[in-house]
């Protein structure tokens, strides 16, 4: 029963989610394309099917994903974990190796699952004509993720300034996209604003919240947060520059022949 | 004919099981070989992970059967129809509308009204009308994010060019922009596009790419999403110089 009531209240917050769209669409298709959508039948199948898809993912990872991720961030976090396999004083940043370890990981992990991204690389590959891998862009988004995390975590153990970082990622990303053949550069940009959705919020909040518990000198509300900003500009360097060494690639390839 | 569904559906099962592995294996290393602990409440996390897995599978069915083709659709009932207006109020609306009721935001807009509150830059009475304007502001900044993509993909222009040029105005609010609201205003940046705006916008974008001459699906059509989560940064910070 407790599960049927959860399943009911999670698919109303996607009806809810969905309801603006639908009337929006609606509208126009009514009052000022004045044709039905072609298919109509196959198409309302089709959302549906997301309806319940998300429905379905919501609730498993609620069940399972987030209370576990969330213990684990704080067990991660916590003094006497960290002392245990450290001799040194928890001010030191050598001493959270296993927290920057675990946010690479997780950051990887989750965002290969992220539904959003796996709906924008099927329409690169789409687009691209097959030369931009689905799995591909995944795993280089992912891999950038990994990357935000593990500079995030440690700039939270370190307490160096956010924007200072963040400002010399959109420089970084700013030369990359003066260098880079111009096709990709789109793609590389929203896939900076796809990473963080439904599976990597939660847990990374949890990761920063405890850190910043923890280490002393630093305060939960001021230097918690930031991770998020972080997984929004690694992707996108990543990307870049995975197009960039692409270039180079195709360009020695040119010289050899 | 029942035979080749099931096997059909048992594929798309694996491949999203597949998807889920690494969180699956990461977890398990953590728990058992890090931490050493059991896992609490096995079974409700089995039966969880089942639904993420069916989940996954149903979503990635129906983007390519629902919400990609309305989304391709709609860009060429609206460049059919050749009216810049209802073009660019489509996609306003869909920008505003997706994103004022958006649970990330009204949960990240009343954390900044308690900050705000907390730190003395509001009485308390004023922090709903601080976070609902803070939501407002976020909304109609998604808004004029698509339409200025859409007018982006019409007009040709690089992607980059608006998008460079938005870095540069957000670094130079961040210097003005007061601290308690910055942290807020790049977090704000990441909430704004929802699982099922995602693939709207981007079949909306490839879908106009593809039938206005002249553009190119991959080099014009992407990059809406990039500016819905360029703009909210800017208008949060904008707004904050305002109140405070």
């Amino acid at each position: 029963m407790d599960m049927l009531g959860e399943l009911g209240i999670t698919f109303l917050y996607t009806i809810r989610d969905l309801a603006p769209i639908v009337i929006l669409i609606s509208a126009f298709h009514i009052f000022i394309i004045k044709e039905s959508i072609p298919n109509f039948k196959k198409v309302i199948f089709g959302v549906v099917l997301v309806v319940f898809g998300l429905t379905f993912f919501l609730i498993g990872l609620e069940k399972a994903l987030f209370p576990l991720g969330e213990l684990m961030a704080k067990q991660l976090a916590k003094p006497e974990f960290i002392l245990s396999g450290y001799s040194g004083s928890l001010s030191d940043w050598q001493a959270y190796y296993w927290v920057y370890i675990f946010a690479a990981l997780i950051g990887f992990s989750t965002t290969i699952a992220e539904p959003s991204l796996y709906a924008v690389a099927v329409k690169a590959n789409e687009v691209s004509g097959g030369t931009i891998g689905t799995l591909y862009l995944r795993v280089v988004v992912a891999i950038g993720v990994a990357l935000a995390l593990v500079v995030g975590t440690y700039r939270i153990v370190v307490g160096d300034s956010l924007v200072t970082y963040i400002m010399v990622g959109y420089i970084i990303v700013v030369i990359q996209t003066l260098f880079v053949k111009k096709d990709i550069v789109a793609l590389a940009y929203d896939s900076g604003g796809v990473t963080t959705s439904t599976v990597t919020v939660p847990i990374v909040a949890a990761l920063g919240l405890g850190l910043a518990t923890v280490v002393p000198g630093r305060n939960p509300a001021m230097d918690g947060f930031g991770l998020i900003a972080f997984a929004s500009v690694f992707p996108m360097i990543t990307v870049l520059g995975y197009a960039q060494i692409n270039d180079i690639a195709s360009y020695i390839n040119k010289l050899k022949s | 004919m029942i035979k080749k569904l099931v096997s059909r559906i048992i594929g798309k099962l694996r491949i999203a099981f597949l998807d889920l592995l690494p969180i699956i294996l990461v977890v398990s290393f953590f728990q058992i070989v890090v931490l050493q602990q059991p896992f609490p409440n096995l079974g409700d996390i089995i039966v969880g992970l089942g639904f993420v897995v069916l989940g996954l599978m149903l979503f990635v069915e129906g983007l390519e059967i629902g919400l990609f083709p309305i989304g391709e659709n709609l860009s060429y009932a609206l460049a059919h129809k050749g009216s810049l207006f209802w073009l660019l109020s489509f996609a306003f609306l869909l920008g505003f509308s997706t994103t004022i009721a958006e649970p990330a935001l009204i949960a990240v807009a009343k954390e900044a009204a308690e900050i705000a509150v907390a730190s003395d830059l509001l009485k308390p009475e004023s922090g709903p009308g601080y976070a609902l304007g803070l939501r407002l502001s976020v909304a109609v900044s998604v808004g004029l994010a698509i339409l200025i993509g859409i007018w982006r993909i019409i007009k040709g222009w690089p992607v980059y060019y608006i998008i460079i040029g938005g870095y540069v105005i957000v670094i130079i609010m961040t210097l003005f922009a007061p601290e308690e609201i910055i942290g807020i205003a790049y977090d704000a940046g990441g909430v704004t596009t929802s699982t099922i705006t995602v693939p709207l916008v981007t079949a909306l974008g490839v879908g106009l790419a593809t039938v206005i001459e002249g553009r190119k699906p991959l080099t014009d059509g992407f990059g809406l999403i990039a500016l819905a989560s360029l703009l909210p940064m800017m208008f949060v910070m904008g707004y904050g110089m305002l109140i405070f």
